[in-house]
């Protein structure tokens, strides 16, 4: 059985440039759906405790907006995207033509704008991953919470826990040039997907040597 | 007041009072409180899914699963002299956070959660006084030791809400 802390510096090398080129294909289809410039980091790969992921986020009680989305095919996955409360309204405002500072509460517009957002970031990540590996992935529908960063992301990360103790995040950042968005985007492989991804990418899992 | 004490996921404290047990950010997971009234000993333990069965591989850390959290919560607070006819047992979370998330019982991870934490609770001959579980909300669990009182704190966009579990 392999474990994520198992994974050797050339296959998380590998597994940051899926994370790299995926994110650049959602950061393009985020830019031409708002019409702006946008610029962003170079993606870390890192696998850390689960008790730990919702520490990137400010901590387990920090309210964020949380947007989950499962990936069905070849290599199941999951894709969730995290944004802060004032960002969310932010990216809603940028969306529809509003003035900054006009959306002041997530409600039931805002949550299928967010949702849209999402959906469309996820499906130029996806689309990015299909050419590289030849599958076939499918998104599920985006199922939305806007609740404690800890309570989101538990319940989100919650297939990995059968895995161990540790969850694989390909994280990146974003920023559209007035504003420093600190979208988090997780890209979570189902146990076994690891190991398709890897192969299908021509690298040979240093577990099943 | 006393020392306030975090349960971090998958983990479990058990303490006298004066002091805090508190678990921030309950999903689908749960948190089992425990407290025995006569000696002011409380215990708390973040159960995240069902069953060891689930488990790929070794199982290392029992407190992560209901069928194996429970008892182990309960045989730590024997051990410190609790008696498990005066346990007051309170639960909180086993929520549903994403709303559109396909609702089957397979992937509700909460809901199964909560049937097998109640599951342990009656192998153990274990009375649940009070619950606060289920739902679309994340919740936050404070565990007073010198009354026994739990407190269930939520969050949403309207700001935070807290209150006394019953």
């Amino acid at each position: 059985m392999i474990k994520v802390e198992d994974l050797s510096s050339f296959e998380r090398d590998v597994l940051k440039e899926i994370g790299n080129i995926g994110a650049g294909h959602a950061a393009t289809a985020l830019s031409q759906l708002l019409s702006e410039k946008i610029n962003m980091s170079v993606p870390a790969v890192t696998i850390m405790p689960l008790e730990r992921v919702s520490e990137l986020l400010g901590g387990p009680e920090e309210l964020v907006i949380g947007i989950y989305m499962r990936v069905f095919g070849a290599a199941p996955s999951k894709i969730i995207s995290v944004f802060s409360v004032e960002d969310a309204l932010f990216l809603v405002d940028k969306l529809t033509g509003n003035k900054f500072g006009e959306t002041k509460q997530i409600g039931e517009f805002e949550e299928s704008a967010l949702k849209e957002i999402s959906n469309i970031m996820t499906g130029a990540y996806l689309y990015a991953l299909i050419q590289l590996t030849g599958f076939t992935l499918l998104p599920s529908v985006p199922a939305f919470a806007c609740d404690m960063a800890g309570a989101i992301l538990n319940s989100a990360l919650l297939d990995c826990a059968v895995l161990g103790d540790h969850a694989l995040i390909i994280e990146t950042q974003f920023s559209i040039t007035e504003r420093q968005i600190d979208g988090h985007f997780f890209l979570v492989p189902e146990p076994g997907a690891l190991t398709t991804i890897l192969k299908a990418l021509g690298v040979d899992p240093s577990w099943e040597k | 007041m006393g020392e306030i004490v975090q349960v971090a996921m998958a983990e479990f404290k058990v303490m006298k009072a004066p002091g805090q047990i508190v678990t921030l950010g309950l999903g689908s997971c749960i948190g089992v409180c425990a407290y025995d009234p006569v000696l002011k000993l409380g215990g708390m333990v973040h159960v995240m899914l069902p069953n060891n069965v689930m488990a790929v591989g070794e199982v290392i850390n029992l407190a992560k699963f209901a069928n194996t959290g429970v008892p182990l919560l309960i045989k730590e607070m024997e051990a410190q002299g609790a008696v498990r006819f005066r346990l007051v047992i309170k639960i909180v979370g086993g929520a549903h956070m994403f709303s559109t998330a396909v609702q089957e019982s397979v992937f509700n991870i909460g809901n199964r959660n909560l049937e097998a934490v109640e599951e342990a609770c009656r192998l153990l001959g274990l009375r649940i006084t009070a619950r606060s579980v289920g739902g679309h909300n994340g919740k936050s669990v404070n565990l007073d030791l010198e009354t026994g009182d739990v407190y269930v704190k939520t969050l949403d966009s309207n700001g935070m809400s807290y209150v006394l579990l019953v």
